[in-house]
């Protein structure tokens, strides 16, 4: 390319020096600067400034009622963000996510209520979950049918199944045990006591997606579907598992949402997989796939659940809020692209001024 | 290239071919099974409930269809440049309300007026969502999940707890979709003109192929000289003067708007379009696939009442229709890209 332009003109054509001012041109980030200034700190220190800032400008927002109320909120949402991550790292999505949970809730409810034993009916619900995962997974991964079209066919059909199961009644007479432990808080710090299995399912899939090679090879895979089966990643078996994930972790979700309200109703949960997406891509995760991060995505979800916690402490009209969160993620997505538009305008003038001394 | 094929295929057999090849296409035009589903649905709803068809209910059946019919064609303009508009439901909301809110602003106001200015409001939402969409270079699926949460808190903050009811419209402007001209309701023909005119600016003119052309390949389409921005930009600003359009008929046909008008919409609207055989990575479809998706879709609810299946089943029952559909289209181009393969071995 280069040479066909430099043989048209006569005369020999100024060139750009391309000793020194091309070595300053910006270049990957490598060692702690990448880790520092990468896309999902960004959202981490965004998310260190507000809670330091609520802490001192709102009055009763730093308390443990505020850690556990915050927390209880965000629940179902950062859960579900762990496979979603993955997901969508693999340039795939999961729109069946909230469905899923509404339906296990819906089957809890009826199997409860048709007298079988709680932890029976709870494995049911999960194995429900899996199953329903796995129905995504083999329409996706096997028959190579596109994600985004399966899966609002799928949110359309497991919403559908939880009416069926539960039509609109509702049951809410859980044991009394068991509804108490999922709203109890450990000891005087107002941390849930079930934050402890959530940070088990987070450090799970932290751990899958950054120190396995399975993990690793989701990046590949969002990349490039063919360079990566080329250097052996079977691709159909990886996303196929990740999608039984998402119904396993979309299950677990449903099961807290109706202990958690003591309410087993068809229409829990609906709406959850947009709020779970945007808050997913607010903590750095490219659509396009092969970016992201478990640590970017949790402050991501954290940095949604607070803002409105402290709006709704703030008296800022509840409604109101959900424009924050679409404000919020446009920015987030935007920001960097405004930001690579300034970098090229700054990299063309540079380029322009080293010709210019030239022809002097 | 696959033009070419055909050119040579349809030349060499028998001079009939013509008249052959023509049937052929039909039998391969992907409205065609649409068309049946839609036809057997309703045949078969009629032979068990004879009321199904009165002229009552052939009206409800059209009035039901209107308002995602409308949205469809917007959502299918856009789909097939490999784009997405979530923010659908949201945007009619705003309209829908904006319109109410003027009726009893300025009760006198004409109604072509009324169209024109929610029509405009909806072309302005539509643009931003196309603006940042272009400018930015970021997904559509984001930037309008994004304004799909920002629209509807406008329209709570807007709205707060007020509803606007029928009785807050003129009677005339209510009259639109009570109204029948040749047995249709007035907004179901306006629908159908929509659905006429963008489906012959899709197939006859320039601009048209030329999304064509983006979904299939934004890079071939950016080295043949397409501007990609101007015309993707442009979809969003149709889609948005659709969605105003819809808007603008929901405040016609339903008893009450208020903050929460149209939630939920977008994925209906999606599925209408998938169901009509708009493949979701752009490139293929037809703008009358997706209305017929769209009439498809609200008649099934509409039936199953007839036959007296529990309501419980409907949604169930869509989710179906949605795979079944993907899957469809899924045998039908590897089936296309199999006869492509074996004519190119041929040609060799």
């Amino acid at each position: 390319m280069s040479e066909t332009t430099s043989t048209t003109s006569t005369a020999p054509a100024p060139v750009a020096d391309n000793t020194k001012p091309l070595a300053s041109e910006p270049k990957g980030r490598t060692g702690a600067a990448r880790i520092l200034m990468g896309r999902d700190a960004v959202t981490i220190y965004a998310l260190v400034a507000f809670l330091i800032y609520a802490a001192i400008a709102i009055p009763r927002f730093a308390s443990p009622v505020t850690t556990g109320f915050l927390l209880l909120d965000v629940i179902p949402v950062l859960l579900i963000a762990m496979p979603m991550t993955l997901i969508i790292i693999t340039g795939e999505i999961d729109l069946s996510v909230a469905s899923t949970a509404g339906l296990t809730s819906a089957l809890m409810g009826v199997l409860w209520a048709g007298g079988t034993d709680i932890w029976l009916a709870l494995a049911i619900s999960l194995l429900a979950g899996i199953a329903a995962g796995m129905f995504n997974g083999f329409l996706i991964a096997v028959l190579g049918l596109p994600s985004l079209a399966v899966t609002i066919g799928t949110l359309a059909l497991f919403r559908g199944l939880a009416l069926v199961i539960i039509g609109d009644n509702a049951v809410a007479n859980f044991p009394k045990a068991l509804t108490a432990f999922f709203t109890s808080k450990i000891g005087g710090t107002g941390i849930p006591t079930v934050m402890i299995g959530v940070v088990v399912v987070m450090v799970f899939f932290g751990v899958l997606l950054h120190f396995t090679p399975f993990g690793r090879g989701l990046y590949a895979m969002g990349y490039s579907k063919e360079a990566a089966s080329f250097v052996g990643i079977n691709v159909a078996r990886s996303k196929f598992w990740l999608y039984v994930g998402s119904g396993a972790v979309s299950a677990l979700a449903g099961i807290y949402w109706t202990l958690r309200y003591t309410s087993a109703r068809s229409d829990n949960a609906s709406g959850l997989e947009l709020a779970v997406i945007a808050a997913v891509l607010l903590g750095g995760v490219s659509i396009f796939g092969g970016k992201g991060s478990i640590p970017g995505v949790i402050a991501g979800v954290l940095l949604i659940g607070t803002l409105n916690y402290a709006l709704r402490l703030a008296r800022v009209s509840d409604v109101v809020l959900i424009t924050v969160t679409g404000l919020l993620l446009i920015l987030s997505v935007v920001a960097p692209s405004i930001g690579s538009a300034i970098r090229q305008w700054r990299h063309t003038r540079r380029v322009r001024r080293s010709f210019t001394r030239k022809a002097t | 290239m696959s033009s070419a094929l055909d050119h040579k295929n349809a030349t060499t057999p028998a001079p009939d071919a013509g008249a052959r090849g023509a049937v052929a296409s039909l039998l391969r035009m992907r409205e065609l099974p649409v068309l049946i589903a839609l036809a057997l649905l309703v045949l078969i709803t009629y032979l068990i409930n004879p009321l199904f068809l009165t002229a009552q209910g052939v009206k409800d059946l059209l009035l039901n269809a209107t308002i995602i019919m409308i949205l469809a064609v917007g959502q299918t303009l856009l789909i097939i440049t490999r784009n997405i508009d979530l923010s659908v439901g949201s945007m009619l909301g705003l309209v829908a309300f904006g319109t109410g809110s003027l009726f009893s602003a300025m009760p006198d106001v004409p109604i072509i007026a009324v169209f024109v200015i929610g029509m405009a409001f909806g072309a302005l939402l539509g643009a931003v969502n196309g603006a940042l969409v272009t400018l930015a270079k970021v997904p559509a699926l984001v930037i309008t999940l994004g304004t799909l949460y920002v629209y509807r808190g406008l329209n709570n903050a807007w709205a707060g707890g007020k509803q606007y009811f029928a009785g807050d419209r003129p009677e005339e402007f209510g009259a639109l979709s009570v109204n029948t001209f040749l047995g249709f309701p007035v907004i179901t023909l306006l629908a159908i003109v929509v659905v006429i005119a963008v489906a012959i600016y899709m197939s006859g003119t320039r601009p048209g192929r030329d999304l064509y052309a983006i979904g299939s390949d934004p890079d071939a389409a950016t080295a043949f000289g397409i501007k990609v921005s101007k015309r993707v930009f442009l979809a969003f600003l149709a889609n948005g003067a659709l969605a105003g359009l819809a808007g603008v008929l929901y405040a016609s046909r339903f008893n009450s708007v208020g903050a929460t008008t149209g939630t939920g919409m977008e994925l209906t609207v999606v599925a209408a379009a998938v169901v009509g055989g708009v493949a979701i990575f752009g490139g293929s479809g037809s703008v009358t696939g997706a209305a017929l998706g769209a009439v498809l879709l609200t008649t099934i609810t509409s039936s199953l009442t007839a036959l007296r299946v529990d309501k419980f089943w409907q949604q169930a029952i869509v989710g179906v229709l949605i795979l079944t559909a993907i899957i469809i289209d899924r045998v039908a181009s590897l089936r296309t890209a199999k006869k492509l393969r074996i004519s190119e071995a041929r040609n060799v």
